[in-house]
């Protein structure tokens, strides 16, 4: 199974690399949110692969009986995907109203934060 | 499962940032009464900053203290550890937090106080003292998106176009550095099944393939180099701290960048050991470049924040040669400059955004004659900017006198050199901007300002507390850098840390 879910992460990983390299702004935060999410099957297939074995431990017992599957990737990718969620929904808001105060979503063309070129005032 | 009652002690750990957490709720719930929100910030960061110091004074008297979330033994469950460092740095972070609330008082020509700005500065501040105090990996990289969720909204409140379009890269490559943080954990987690730091210490050295180890390690000197703003990742900074309100930069450079750099040593004394290796020499280029790029960038600005905010960068430099050098006088001064540059990051950024109140703007080719309109004031950025520049026998002299002395002890001569150039580079920038924006007269009268004089005293009061504090630091430079070098020596020797987190920790 490792082998399998390596190479679709492999994948997620080159897509979100080709959609970085786009001047569109809106390619760049859809990239951000493919690598978030190839990092959140990273971190589960990091946390070795288990086929259907919940991670329950019988009534009488301390410790689990078998081997049952890793509960703790999934607590972490829990936390991953709604901090991820709400900073995707955040940034993807405030492209939008970048895009209305300044009309573009092309990088090379944001620069209101940039010093002016030399030899041409601003303010 | 141990049953003993957690002492008082151990909820000391977790205070600053519980109090935090519950000043900003507080705040949410008066969201449109301002007034309400300021005092209850005042009461957070005045508690914050009592609480922190009693654990300082506490952990210095003690050694590490730790606290395990819900009881759950290390290296189980969530575990917080104090140590010098982290305890020392909660205390800078929560009188930052303070002084900052004092300041944005007197910044009333916008109505951005009622948006959030207390809410978010006090969310903020817990993911910075969070940060600081955690003993677990991945907890760190949840208080690292805590701090970074209440630096988006800070730095947007105004909502100019500069900003959001400054705030939209700073989102975006903060964002893509914590990933890469996350992408670091998941694979350590993999390798050695662990997320607790103390644990890892151990289980990492173990590792046989240290090729693994170096992969990840690069992975977090990325990510934390980005956030640190070192080095070639700096970009973001300059491009984005002059464009919130002025108190906002201003906490954004005293304690952001910092947070990466903490984070950058206590995963290199800590997790990844520094012993001479591939990284060893990186990091020694790595602190160089970024003092003299820093300086460099400095020099080159006409926009007195951006002057600034590329002194910061270069102060980044002087804390990585400490921790570069790895030895225990070299992170002693790293440590102390970076308790330093907290402080008169701060002021600075305090103090220009006053300047710009005054002149009304903050280009240095136009601005003009501020020392006529406000000699006390101009008084005091001279001195903010000796403190910065490092002229002795101020703050930023002593921890460089130390590191200078540790690069030739270590064999590198150039990065005493650079240290050296860094600091010239650095004198150099802000005393063109004195000249030019203080002491060059004006041809035409400064507009009348609209600042009454309350709020100018409630501008100038915090800056000159901050000011006189970074000068105070140079001035009693002996019991700093015994603190620095008691910090140093625990980080190290990680016995002792490693000993309170995983042996007396529950």
């Amino acid at each position: 199974m490792e082998p399998v879910f390596a190479l679709v992460i492999g994948l997620m990983f080159a897509i979100t690399v080709f959609l970085f390299l786009s001047r569109s702004f809106v390619r760049i935060i859809l990239g951000i949110f493919m690598l978030s999410n190839a990092t959140h099957l990273l971190i589960f297939t990091a946390g070795r692969l288990t086929l259907e074995v919940p991670p329950l431990i019988p009534g009488d017992a301390y410790v689990p009986t078998e081997a049952i599957a890793n509960p703790l990737p999934q607590a972490l990718i829990l936390t991953a995907i709604v901090i991820s969620f709400a900073l995707f929904a955040f940034i993807l808001i405030l492209t939008y109203r970048t895009y209305q105060e300044i009309g573009t979503v092309d990088v090379d063309e944001m620069e209101a934060s940039e010093p002016p070129a030399r030899g041409e005032g601003r303010e | 499962m141990t049953e003993a009652a957690t002492t008082f002690a151990d909820w000391l750990v977790v205070a600053p940032l519980a109090l935090a957490l519950l000043g900003a709720s507080l705040c949410a719930m008066f969201w449109w009464r301002p007034l309400a929100q300021t005092l209850i910030g005042f009461a957070t960061t005045g508690a914050m900053v009592v609480i922190a110091l009693l654990l300082f004074l506490r952990v210095l008297s003690e050694g590490p203290q730790v606290m395990a979330m819900g009881a759950w033994p290390a290296p189980f469950g969530i575990v917080f550890a104090a140590d010098t460092l982290g305890a020392g740095l909660a205390l800078v972070t929560a009188v930052i937090g303070f002084l900052t609330l004092a300041y944005s008082i007197g910044d009333q020509d916008s109505d951005f106080r009622r948006v959030g700005y207390t809410p978010l500065l006090l969310a903020m501040l817990a993911g910075v003292s969070g940060a600081f105090l955690t003993g677990d990996i991945f907890n760190l990289y949840v208080w690292f998106e805590v701090l970074l969720i209440g630096s988006f909204g800070l730095i947007v409140l105004g909502g100019r176009k500069d900003q959001l379009e400054g705030a939209l890269k700073y989102a975006t490559l903060n964002l893509l550095a914590t990933t890469f943080f996350l992408i670091a954990t998941g694979l350590l987690y993999g390798l050695v099944g662990t997320l607790n730091m103390a644990d890892l210490a151990a289980k990492v050295e173990a590792v046989e393939s240290r090729g693994l180890v170096n992969a990840i390690s690069a992975l977090y000197l990325m990510a934390f180099g980005m956030k640190a703003a070192a080095f070639p990742l700096f970009f973001w900074l300059p491009a984005s701290y002059h464009t919130p309100q002025p108190g906002v930069s201003a906490i954004f450079g005293g304690l952001l960048t910092k947070v990466g750099v903490y984070a950058l040593i206590r995963t290199f004394t800590l997790i990844f050991p520094l012993d001479g290796g591939v990284f060893n020499d990186l990091l020694v280029w790595i602190a160089g470049a970024t003092i003299l790029f820093g300086g460099m960038g400095a020099l080159a600005q006409t926009d007195l924040r951006r002057v600034v905010a590329f002194t910061v960068v270069g102060g980044i430099g002087y804390m990585l040669v400490g921790l570069a050098l790895s030895t225990p006088a070299a992170l002693s001064g790293g440590i102390f400059y970076m308790l330093h540059s907290m402080l008169i990051s701060t002021g600075l950024f305090m103090a220009v955004g006053i300047a710009g109140r005054i002149g009304g703007g903050y280009d240095t080719r136009t601005l003009a004659g501020i020392y006529r309109a406000a000699p006390v004031f101009s008084g005091l950025f001279l001195l903010a900017a000796f403190v910065a520049s490092g002229i002795p026998p101020f703050s930023g002299f002593w921890p460089k006198v130390v590191l200078v002395e540790a690069s030739i002890t270590s064999g590198k001569p150039w990065l005493a050199g650079a240290v050296l150039v860094g600091g010239f580079l650095t004198t150099l920038a802000l005393a063109r901007a004195f000249a030019l924006a203080f002491w060059r007269d004006s041809d035409v009268a400064l507009p009348p300002s609209e600042t009454s004089h309350r709020a100018f005293a409630a501008l100038v009061i915090p800056t000159a507390v901050i000011i006189l504090g970074a000068t105070a630091l140079g001035i009693f430079a002996g019991p700093v850098a015994e603190i620095a070098s008691a910090a140093a020596e625990e980080l190290l020797r990680p016995a002792a840390y490693i000993a309170a987190v995983l042996g007396g920790g529950a």
